[in-house]
């Protein structure tokens, strides 16, 4: 029994057109998307701009309108009620790409921080303050940041308040949107190290969305690789980095710029080749709508996107 | 882009509705009628009565709206109860004086904010800069009127190089060419007048626009292919930054007519407002109404110019 | 020497804080070879951008010293119409964001076209369409004649890069300034864009300054390599050199936080502290020791200077010698490899 299940999931956004601003057609965020997350593992949702990763982690958190199919949360079907279940909005919280505009610029730290405890948890005042050094103690920032507005802090520094804030009413999920997207190599060190000790300590599970592969290698147990609001290939990390099954998986991978410069030459032959392969074989992997097809299933954990052979 | 208008055409008629029933309400609800102002007193209070009887003014408030609008619809605004004529025919001069007189400030008013707010946005914190941000505090914290009454003192009477009444001079002949100068001069003093206050918000928005554009990343761009100063600001700044104020022509537009009101008083200046003025002290019900509708229909007109014209500048939201 | 494109001595590029001017880019001298790519690599608000712009001349309140030396003929201090003779001509920039870098108002082929018109007053319209469209075509747009009557905003981000660029090349410059060309496109776009760079360069027998962040781009594309530290650089080496045998502290500590080079979950190098704000920059000693607390402040020189310690490869500080990451040092060892 996985931790999270999504099943079917499908978030479609209306296109009004016409006079009356009706809806004349849908667009496909998500189309179709199923997973299973184990507890305690990190599962990376990977694309490119547009793939529709991001809103499907807004559906699962209750950020996005779900057009069809279920969220099952430990055991506990969600789907209709991840606003109001209070149970869901305390265990599964979010950290946002944009440190800079995901808090409160006229909110002190400490009222940041006090903020989600207070919503869910009846603590006198000084049961909060302490809470909230703890907080401050966990991700890393000196007791004083409390007096202090988000301006007043670097970057990295940011993050880790927004991840403080996430943290706060220890949640068991947590749902990372390109959290190090806007950071400088070493602060994302800082943060990337960060979260995996606090998951660690705490038992966390991740859903980490992200472009960058070499991060989501470094972090992620299970990967979702997502195009155009379908998954083109599910599978553990290595699967995925040392047997990619479907055209698009191998351009993505083959895209990671290689860290040593003697690599060079082989690493654009590679891609040349790739790309020669992606432009004879398009048509094998995708319909004619340019969308891929339904994941089948190659091994026990690795399933890919391939056209139904005798189905 | 017809489909666009056509929207924007339909959404005006429930505003249109709504207005006019607001209009209708807010004029019911001034004290006194049209006939309180004329009572005789050796008129005894049946007659009144009477005589409001037969006008329909007993009549419960959807008959008289109905009676009202299904007019209004057909260009007919009732009769002036002062007047004595068919409010249409009362309108009709006023609102073209209102109309003139409003292009000419809406004109002046840009001939003053295009190059302010170019000076001030281009060489922002210099000196020149400083002087035309002055004068926008001093436009903003002034009102029309007294600025009006003083131009009129001013200018009017103490320097006698305006007239200080009426549209036109007494026994010119339309259509000939001192017919049309003596218009202009009458509507000159006035116009700048109400120019020189509203054009304020103008040269702020385009001084703020500048500033602001000549931050963007692709003025740096312009920079890098070694394009001089001056083609940098009018080929790229002051396109980007003039794409608003044009957007806000419209706006701009209803804003003068509105304004109006006042410096056509204080100009004894025939026009919509001078006449909306008089009529409400009159309790001329039909006049007043009829005044509102228009001056309500100018501003919902206004704002349809402004979007198209946002729409047909700026290529991001142009629809096709 | 005749190889040489551009050549900058002591550059210190300074800019105006209340009522003292601080220096964003501090004594830095570099050279960039005909066909070469020199990467210069470091954090946010290390001076590496404030670099970029002095050499194109952008920056339009800095006081800048020193000499920045194109084809021989100095930069610093010319007149604006001699600039921009060369801006556009012989030197090219693309820049970091291609969803802010075009004229929202204009179509791409004005865009493009206005760069050949500003130096090419001879060229006749139909000519320069003819060289837009070829242009257009070369940076691998698809469809040319469709591309050119679009706005910016109608393009994708990789394609808008690509439109950059075309402006960039349009009279073949022998100098190209890219900063951050790739940061904010999809991986599967950075290395299309890296390649077309690559092809260009040979092409065009450019030189390239590329200004990144990211060591993987280094990697990929850059001949030689300048890191850059609080507005100096520290390190110089080509790249085979600086990524075999780093020797700067920060360049060590940059290599090992990022997850290639480690093995998967383990824990990444975190770099302690931040990058000093241009105000308290410490204008002595060795500006990197403050991020470096457990090395013995002995270890670093009073004012270090960027010296050759093989041959072109430079160090700026001696604290190198002695450096160690934390974790790597058994007790009583020194020296890592």
């Amino acid at each position: 029994m996985a931790y999270l299940e999504v099943n079917d999931l499908k978030v479609h956004f209306p296109i009004k057109g016409g006079i009356f601003g009706r809806t004349v057609d849908h667009v496909k965020a998500v189309d179709g998307v199923t997973m299973r997350i184990e507890k305690g593992k990190t599962y990376g949702l990977v694309g490119e701009s547009g793939s529709g990763k991001s809103t499907t982690g807004r559906a699962i958190m209750g950020l996005n309108k779900i057009t069809a199919g279920n969220i099952i949360f430990d055991g506990k079907d969600v789907t209709n009620e991840r606003g109001t279940r209070e149970d869901f909005r305390k265990d599964v919280q979010m950290i946002f790409q944009d440190p800079y505009s995901s808090l409160n610029p006229r909110k002190r730290v400490y009222e940041i921080l006090a903020e989600p405890l207070r919503n869910f948890e009846k603590l006198s005042k000084s049961e909060e303050k302490k809470r909230i050094y703890e907080l401050l103690e966990i991700v890393g920032l000196s007791p004083e940041s409390i007096y202090k507005y988000p301006h007043q802090f670097s970057g990295g520094q940011r993050q880790r308040i927004g991840i403080a804030r996430a943290v706060a009413l220890q949640p068991k999920l947590i749902i990372a949107d390109e959290p190090v997207s806007a950071l400088d190599v070493s602060v994302q060190a800082q943060v990337l190290n960060f979260m995996q000790q606090i998951q660690e300590e705490y038992g966390l599970t991740y859903i980490f969305i992200g472009h960058d592969l070499g991060v989501i290698r470094h972090v992620c147990d299970r990967i979702g690789i997502m195009y155009k609001g379908r998954f083109v290939e599910e599978g553990n990390t290595d699967e995925i980095f040392n047997n990619p099954q479907h055209i698009y998986t191998k351009r993505l991978v083959s895209a990671i710029p290689d860290i040593d410069p003697r690599n060079r030459g082989k690493q654009i032959n590679f891609r040349a080749q790739v790309q020669k392969e992606y432009e004879e074989s398009f048509s094998d992997y995708f319909d004619e709508d340019g969308l891929v097809y339904p994941l089948r299933k190659i091994s026990d954990t690795h399933l890919v996107a391939l056209p139904g052979r005798g189905e | 882009m017809w489909k666009f208008i056509v929207r924007r055409i339909l959404i005006m008629i429930p505003q249109l509705i709504l207005l006019s029933i607001l209009i209708f309400f807010l004029a019911g609800l001034m004290p006194g009628d049209a006939l309180s102002g004329q009572i005789d007193p050796s008129l005894d209070f049946e007659t009144i009565e009477k005589k409001r009887e037969e006008l329909g003014f007993n009549d419960p408030w959807y008959q008289q709206y109905g009676r009202w609008i299904s007019g209004v619809v057909q260009g007919d605004f009732g009769i002036s109860f002062r007047h004595k004529v068919q409010v249409t025919e009362l309108l009709s001069e006023r609102m073209t004086n209102t109309l003139w007189l409003s292009l000419l400030s809406l004109v002046i008013t840009y001939l003053i904010a295009i190059p302010l707010g170019v000076i001030s946005g281009r060489y922002n914190d210099r000196i020149a800069d400083q002087l035309i941000t002055g004068y926008t505090y001093i436009g903003f914290a002034t009102p029309l009127f007294i600025f009006a009454l003083l131009m009129v003192w001013f200018f009017g009477f103490y320097l006698d190089w305006f007239p200080t009444g009426g549209s036109v001079k007494p026994g010119l002949t339309p259509g000939t060419f001192s017919y049309f100068m003596s218009k202009i001069h009458h509507m000159l003093l006035p116009a700048i007048s109400m120019a020189l206050i509203a054009t304020v918000g103008t040269v702020q928005y385009l001084r703020s626009e500048i500033i602001d554009t000549k931050q963007k990343d692709f003025i740096l761009t312009a920079r890098a292919k070694g394009a001089s100063e001056s083609r940098v600001y009018n080929r790229h700044i002051f396109r980007n930054a003039l794409l608003p104020i044009a957007a806000f022509f419209g706006y701009e537009m209803a804003a003068l007519i509105g304004g109006s009101i006042f410096v056509e008083t204080i100009f004894s200046y025939p026009g919509m407002g001078q006449l909306f003025l008089d009529s409400i002290n009159l309790r001329d019900y039909s006049v007043v109404t009829a005044t509102v509708l228009i001056f309500g229909l100018a501003t919902i007109l206004g704002s349809l110019i402004s979007d198209i014209v946002l729409s047909l500048v700026d290529p991001r939201i142009r629809i096709k | 020497m005749s190889n040489r494109i551009l050549e900058v001595n002591h550059l210190t590029t300074s800019f105006r804080i209340g009522d003292a001017y601080y220096p964003a880019v501090d004594d830095v001298s570099l050279t960039v070879n005909k066909n070469e790519v020199l990467a210069i690599v470091g954090e946010s608000g290390c001076g590496k951008s404030a670099l970029a712009f002095s050499i194109m001349g952008l920056h339009r309140q800095a006081k800048i010293e020193g000499e920045i030396k194109y084809n021989g003929q100095n930069l610093v201090g010319i007149s604006p119409v001699q600039l921009n003779k060369l801006r556009g001509k012989s030197m090219g920039m693309i820049f970091q964001d291609p969803l802010t870098a075009l004229n929202p108002l204009m179509i791409i082929g004005q865009q493009i076209d206005e760069v050949l018109f500003l130096h090419n007053p001879s060229m006749s319209a139909a000519k320069r369409k003819e060289r837009v469209l070829s242009l257009l075509d070369q940076v691998g747009i698809l469809y040319p004649e469709r591309t050119y009557d679009q706005f910016p905003h109608e393009l994708s981000g990789g394609m808008r890069q690509r439109i950059i660029i075309a402006i960039a090349i349009a009279n073949n410059p022998s100098l190209l300034i890219a900063d951050e060309p790739t940061t904010a496109l999809d991986a599967t776009i950075q290395s299309q864009i890296l390649g077309l760079v690559n092809e260009l360069k040979e092409k065009m027998d450019a030189g390239i300054v590329l200004i990144t962040h990211d060591l993987g781009v280094v990697a990929e594309i850059a001949d030689r390599v300048a890191v850059m530290y609080a507005g100096q650089i520290v390190e110089i080496a080509d790249v085979f050199t600086l990524f075999e045998n780093p020797l700067h502290p920060y360049t060590k500590s940059l290599l090992n936080s990022i997850p290639a080079n480690v093995q998967p979950k383990s824990e990444l190098h975190v770099i302690q502290g931040v990058v000093p704000a241009l105000q308290n920059l410490p204008r002595t000693g060795c500006r990197f020791s403050a991020r470096i607390p457990w090395i013995d402040a002995s270890k670093h020189a009073e004012n270090p200077t960027l010296e050759e310690v093989e041959p072109e490869h430079f160090v700026r500080c001696t604290c190198y010698q002695d450096f160690y990451l934390p974790g790597e040092r058994e007790d009583g060892q020194y020296g890592v490899s």
